[in-house]
């Protein structure tokens, strides 16, 4: 029996068997109409609430995340800050060492130097002697007039030439003293301008000293923000690692360029000193051999500008005393020198066998074909990068402390924003299975609308009957 | 603490080192050239082809060329073979040593009364299993018409277990063009024959495409 011939229960009138189905159907959903309200609304209600706490689970994870990051974020900008205004205050102090040790011994040369220009000042003031008291009484006796007395115009006329005379020594004095005194003042100048020098030193000092406070007092406002936590701080610090992450990746992938070309450089003959036919799984035991040796490169440019204190990767390289830290730059430096000379040799191995390989194709090959050009250029700039490269690969280890630093950051502030997402995704879900519970409550209604239209008509029709009894009754009381 | 330290390196240095591989990456090519009356003029195509070769095996590979006469199952067929050196610079100067044989062979080529290309081939498992080749090619430089000696027993299963068998340049017989199914029969037998000892089968006719010989 087939299924639609279990559903015919009206023998030769599926139609009309479907209507007697249908309304049973109808029956049983109406008599179920309660309960099966209540099962989809615990259903909704369920999923909603399991969603609804799932998402706050997110997203109090999402917070902690972010406190996390912001805690790590502040802790890494005050780290940087502090060595900011600690190289800043090594300045000052270079500074001060430098210029203001002289300076016991600048303030004793200016001593002296004030002191002879005050005994030369000293020595251009003093004014000549005056002329004798008596000189303007004779003076005055000379002009009196004769009247026609010899004798009284003989000695007014002495009196005059002794007052002429008087004048002129009296002239020639303070002559030679005016001249001594510019004498005096024109030795002063040198004094006046090493003076004037001395003191254009020292201003340009504190000038200099100055701006590096000016410097110092921004770095301790950014210091006291981060301190403070605020929020201008976190956004600056979060778009600085930005920056930073992106701009060190930029430069980590340029190093990785120059880590292949270094490669290909050096596997070639790398094959003659470990074989070309060995393997160590699927790879070439010269291809290895020369990933090995860029890699210790690599690991010595880490370990020198860890030593030199460039980076900061290795606490246990920070914290070396000083004599112990020295050695280790002599060492590493000695193996990337070492290694630097051996990849020289290589690029030079390598193009000998390369010409070799050229001259074995031309050989092999059956039609003519052109003499390569023989040049030293090519082998030369090959043994050069060769040397320089290791050195080159050096420096990656500034952008990949930054890398390293600011994806903390950066992937922080990925995994919150995903997780805030998560949270959001999670909750629009849960309001959307609360509303389909709301409306497959509606549509089960839907389905049953007539027997329901039927209740509502006789529950009014009761409802109209009680209260036309409750009219008549009032009435008749 | 310095015992300890110098124990750890030594373990490392083992652990990298004591690690070999053992599957063999080397490649074994041995490669039969027909030197008999019809085919003799064909030669100089092969010489491009081991050419080629020497040009693309790598150090570590081996390379052997034997011609096919009469009676080809005999060392005394082979007119080179090498292992190449692990040193590109000595791989070098192997590879021109084996042009050099392959040259003076092509100069003094004779024609061959009868072509025994089953007994070719099993010289060539033979080397080729000798080698210890990650991968075996079976190059026949024919046109795959056997002809043997009176007497000589060749009609039974080779085995040829991980052997790529490419025919190259299997020229059409004047036979062939009257009644192209000969062509069509004799490629088929060899296929049959390859594929029923374990190896696959390949004919590469084109020879301005070398690089499809090595192709796996």
């Amino acid at each position: 029996m087939s299924l639609p011939e279990i559903l015919i229960i009206w023998p030769g009138s599926p139609v009309l068997s479907l209507i007697i189905e249908f309304v049973i159907a109808i029956l049983l959903l109406y008599l179920a109409r309660g309960p099966a309200h209540k099962a989809i609304y615990s259903l909704s209600t369920i999923i909603h609430s399991g969603l609804r706490l799932m998402a706050r689970s997110v997203l109090l994870g999402e917070k902690r995340v972010v406190e996390r990051n912001k805690e790590v974020l502040l802790a890494t900008g005050a780290k940087a800050v502090e060595r900011l205004i600690e190289r800043e205050f090594y300045r000052v102090d270079a500074v001060v060492k430098r210029d203001m040790s002289g300076y016991p011994a600048l303030q004793h040369k200016l001593g002296d130097q004030i002191a002879r220009i005050d005994e030369d000042y000293r020595e251009s003031t003093e004014v000549p002697v005056p002329s004798p008291d008596w000189v303007k009484a004779v003076d005055t006796l000379a002009k009196l007039p004769s009247k026609g007395d010899s004798w009284i115009a003989n000695i007014l006329g002495e009196i005059h030439k002794t007052a002429q005379a008087q004048y002129k020594n009296t002239m020639e004095e303070y002559r030679k003293a005016v001249s001594v005194r510019h004498s005096l003042l024109e030795k002063m100048m040198p004094y006046w301008r090493r003076l004037s020098q001395t003191l254009d030193q020292v201003d340009k000092t504190i000038i200099g000293l100055h701006e590096r406070s000016k410097v110092i007092d921004s770095r301790m406002a950014e210091y006291e923000d981060i301190r403070n936590q605020s929020e201008k701080a976190v956004r600056m610090l979060t778009s600085s690692a930005m920056t930073q992450f992106f701009i060190s990746a930029l430069v980590l992938l340029i190093a990785i360029g120059g880590a292949v070309i270094n490669f290909n450089l050096i596997a070639l003959p790398m094959s003659e000193m470990v074989g070309g036919g060995s393997y160590i799984g699927n790879f070439k035991t010269s291809n290895i051999a020369a990933l090995v040796i860029i890699l210790v490169e690599v690991a010595m440019g880490l370990y020198l500008m860890e030593s030199l204190r460039i980076t900061h990767l290795f606490p246990v390289i920070g914290h070396m005393d000083d004599k112990m830290r020295i050695r280790m730059i002599w060492v590493t430096f000695t193996i990337l020198l070492i290694l630097a000379g051996v990849e020289a040799a290589l690029a030079f191995m390598r193009d000998r066998i390369a010409a070799d390989m050229q001259a074995l194709r031309h050989a092999l090959a059956t039609v003519e074909t052109a003499e390569p050009v023989s040049s030293w250029i090519p082998t030369v700039g090959q043994m050069v990068m060769g040397f320089i490269l290791p050195f080159a690969l050096t420096f990656v280890a500034i952008p990949l402390e930054s890398f390293v630093q600011s994806s903390r950051t950066v992937f922080g502030s990925a995994v919150a924003s995903l997780l805030r997402l998560i949270g959001f995704a999670l909750r629009l879900l849960g309001n959307v299975v609360r509303y389909i519970g709301e409306f497959l409550v509606n549509v089960y209604d839907l389905l049953i609308f007539p027997p329901l239209w039927l209740e509502n008509v006789i529950r009014n029709r009761e409802q109209h009957t009680e209260v036309s009894d409750i009219i008549v009754n009032e009435e008749v009381s | 603490m310095k015992k300890l330290l110098a124990l750890g390196l030594l373990s490392l240095l083992l652990l990298v080192s004591g690690c070999p591989d053992t599957t063999s990456h080397s490649q074994g090519v041995y490669m039969l050239l027909d030197s008999s009356g019809t085919y003799k003029k064909e030669i100089k195509r092969a010489q491009a082809i081991i050419n080629y070769l020497l040009g693309t095996l790598q150090p570590g590979d081996s390379l052997a060329v034997a011609r096919i006469d009469s009676a080809s199952f005999s060392e005394k067929d082979i007119i080179s073979k090498m292992t190449f050196d692990r040193r590109p610079s000595m791989t070098n100067q192997q590879k021109r040593l084996f042009k050099q044989r392959v040259d003076e062979f092509v100069a003094n080529v004779k024609g061959s009364a009868y072509t025994d290309i089953t007994g070719g081939v099993l010289q060539a498992v033979e080397y080729l299993n000798e080698t210890g080749a990650g991968r075996k090619h079976i190059l026949i430089f024919s046109d795959l018409k056997e002809e043997l000696v009176k007497g000589h027993v060749r009609d039974f299963p080779i085995q040829l277990s991980e052997c790529k068998v490419v025919a190259l340049n299997v020229t059409k017989l004047r036979s062939d063009n009257v009644d192209p199914r000969e062509y069509y029969k004799r490629v088929d037998q060899w296929k049959e024959r390859v594929e029923a000892g374990g190896g696959h089968w390949r004919v590469v006719n084109d020879l301005e495409r070398l690089e499809s010989i090595l192709a796996d």
